[in-house]
């Protein structure tokens, strides 16, 4: 069954947002060419991309806080092109966290309430839960700005989700935070996203925190979605070079399809030639293609072995980064990277300017699209 | 230079005499003496000129007036006696009534200026940054000409079978033949002129500084437009607000010549009472005393708005 299709395992799950081949233009500028996805009811969505690939325009246009030239919008099964942003069942927490400077954080986490004519009473409790939810009952009465960034992403938050929106819009959340409490909010963001049942929708351009929090998600680039799936199938089955690079990173071989054996794909590259495990590829023979392969299934043997999808080389560089060692290595087709866990055996004892030969697995080579 | 704690030397005998260091700790004296010399000639030119005449003045307003106008003694507090209305002539609501006219007229102008300006700076802070430019001279241009040149020319626009007054009459907004100078409304278009900068600019310099993403904030959690701009835009545009609030409400309490040309010289303001008493009347000390409470009136006024301002948390006019 082909990645794409919207019918995966959990095809019983009802849609939250579905976007009909939306598109916005600034000025020349194309932010979305004709954008279609959808997105089931509960899940942890992220829209991944480098800056200006058209993610947190295509959360604007969902949030009601830019309109789309062409398109539709669809939330709940509704048509959302005819509703402003205030009635929208989404609420948005903003990259620069946009807390009313104003309001203490009590008075900032009730907005929404207030704004929907809720009971002061039932404003009260809903505001202490939803502080207590995100752990910041203890600056209640503090101003924005005697908070720290992790606390103001934790005000965001409520203030967002008090409201029990159909839909979360996250727009790079923890872009401003340090490492070390990005790692602890993501964790904390998972677990609450699990909690409230809520349909995400994160924008990110990190890579690996779309990985970890992400049920699905979107790669996009230039205004198209690139690629969309789980986060293992994207990573694991990357379309072409863009999805590749992004999503981690890949030794990519040119080469030129020669034939097919044993079920096998026979590929002349510089390298030498590869075979890689079919997966329904078009075969024709003499078509240019790229081969991709992970660092980290690229193993390393000892000079002088020879057999299929071996290539000798020399150690060029090596970066021991603790729990394992990335070696550049120079081979005549060029340079290959691979990662070697420093596991129990500890690291190869290497060092540089040693012969080796590195051998990709057939099944690790995967065809690319361009 | 062995001295302990002489860290980098810089507190060792060896440092050039009247080298300035920035982050030093200095002793308590070498403290004042830098003060002194920063903030000593701002200080010094404001007490002599400002605090010291005020003074005076507020010591002259206790005094009596003699019979040619000379300021003697006993001090008194008939001055503020007969401010308040009490007479010779028994109860008169004259100067209580002068200086509520003054009041009034200072919150006109400035409600005035208000209207005006809310439009006028975010039009201007819409426009592509040329334009601005362009925008924000023609603002101030009204400045190169002397306020009395600018009164006189709306005496002669509002005047009778000037273009306004026939359009006006026309359409039926006063009764036919009749000017529209000199009345009410000549005062308040003459102080909108005089005074409508005072408030763009700062207003401006407000809006410019908006942060959008507080309103699409507000209006993500609910707030339909006119919420929008209560609790999302009007809340960061106060301070700029507030200091074009200042600018005009002051100097319009204070301003007697504009009501004076356009309004026809029937009624006294705060401004022409004070002359008036410094001038033909000669005294001094009367003219003080008026002096001296409608200054207080407004600064009063401010205080108390800064007060409940800062209960709410917002920020005050003063």
């Amino acid at each position: 069954m082909a990645g794409k299709s919207e019918m995966g395992v959990s095809g019983a799950q009802s849609t939250a947002v579905e976007v009909d081949r939306v598109s916005r233009r600034f000025a020349s500028f194309v932010a979305l060419d004709q954008v279609s996805l959808t997105i089931r009811e509960g899940e942890f969505f992220s829209l991944l991309g480098p800056s200006g690939c058209g993610k947190t325009t295509l959360l604007r246009i969902i949030g009601g806080l830019d309109l789309p030239d062409d398109g539709i919008i669809r939330i709940g099964g509704i048509d959302a092109r005819e509703i402003p942003a205030h009635r929208r069942p989404v609420n948005t927490v903003f990259q620069s966290y946009a807390l009313f400077p104003h309001l203490t954080v009590r008075d900032n986490v009730a907005f929404g309430l207030k704004m929907k004519k809720v009971p002061a009473g039932e404003i009260a409790t809903r505001v202490d839960e939803a502080l207590a939810m995100v752990q910041i009952a203890s600056f209640a009465d503090r101003k924005p700005a005697q908070l720290s960034g992790g606390q103001k992403q934790r005000v965001a938050l409520a203030r967002a989700l008090i409201n029990r929106p159909k839909v979360l819009l996250l727009d790079e959340p923890l872009g401003a935070l340090d490492l070390k409490l990005r790692k602890e909010l993501q964790v904390e963001l998972l677990a609450l996203q699990r909690a409230v049942g809520i349909t995400f929708i994160f924008v990110t351009h990190d890579q690996e925190e779309a990985l970890v929090l992400s049920d699905r998600i979107a790669v996009m680039r230039a205004g198209k979605i690139e690629q969309l799936g789980e986060a293992e199938a994207l990573y694991e089955r990357p379309r072409n070079r863009f999805v590749s690079q992004f999503l981690g990173s890949c030794n990519l071989l040119e080469g030129e399809i020669s034939g097919e054996e044993d079920g096998e794909l026979r590929v002349s590259t510089p390298y030498g030639t590869m075979y890689a495990a079919l997966q329904g590829e078009s075969l024709v023979a003499g078509r240019k293609v790229t081969l991709a392969v992970r660092p980290e299934k690229v193993a390393i043997a000892s000079p002088g072995e020879a057999g299929t999808n071996k290539v000798p080389g020399t150690v060029e560089q090596l970066i021991y980064i603790g729990s394992e060692t990335h070696y550049i290595l120079s081979t005549p087709g060029g340079k290959l990277t691979a990662y070697v866990m420093n596991s129990l055996l500890g690291p190869l004892g290497l060092e540089i300017g040693d012969r080796v030969t590195a051998y990709i697995p057939s099944s690790a080579l995967l065809v690319l699209e361009d | 230079m062995a001295a302990p704690g002489a860290v980098g030397g810089g507190q060792g005998p060896a440092q050039a005499k009247g080298e300035i260091r920035f982050g030093e700790h200095l002793t308590a004296g070498m403290q004042i003496v830098r003060s002194a010399m920063t903030s000593g000639p701002g200080i010094g030119w404001v007490s002599l000129f400002l605090l010291l005449p005020l003074a005076g003045i507020g010591f002259i307003s206790f005094m009596t007036r003699g019979a040619n106008g000379e300021i003697q003694w006993p001090l008194t507090l008939d001055n503020y006696h007969r401010l308040a209305g009490f007479g010779l002539l028994g109860f008169d609501p004259q100067y209580p009534q002068i200086i509520l006219r003054s009041l009034v007229l200072g919150a006109g102008t400035t409600l005035a200026c208000l209207a005006a300006a809310f439009p006028l700076a975010f039009f201007i802070a819409g426009q592509p940054e040329r334009r601005k430019q362009i925008a924000l001279v023609l603002v101030v241009i009204p400045f190169w000409t002397n306020l009395l040149i600018r009164t006189y020319a709306w005496q002669i626009l509002l005047g009778p079978g000037s273009t306004l007054a026939t359009l006006a009459s026309a359409l039926g907004l006063v009764e036919e033949g009749r000017p529209l100078y000199p009345s009410t409304f000549a005062v308040y278009i003459g102080m909108l002129c005089a005074y409508l900068p005072f408030l763009v600019l700062p207003l401006y310099t407000a809006v410019e500084k908006l942060d959008w993403s507080i309103a699409e904030a507000a209006a993500d959690l609910g707030a339909d437009r006119l919420r929008v701009f209560r609790h999302a835009i009007l809340p960061q545009l106060t301070p700029g607000m507030v200091a074009g609030i200042i600018l005009v409400f002051i100097p319009a309490t204070g301003q007697f010549v504009v009501p004076d040309l356009l309004g026809g010289a029937k009624t006294v303001m705060l401004g022409n009472a004070i002359q008036q008493q410094f001038g033909p009347s000669r005294d001094w000390p009367f003219g003080s005393a008026i002096a001296f409470v409608g200054m207080s009136v407004v600064l009063l006024g401010l205080l108390l708005q800064s007060r409940y301002s800062s209960r709410k948390g917002e920020e005050g006019l003063l």
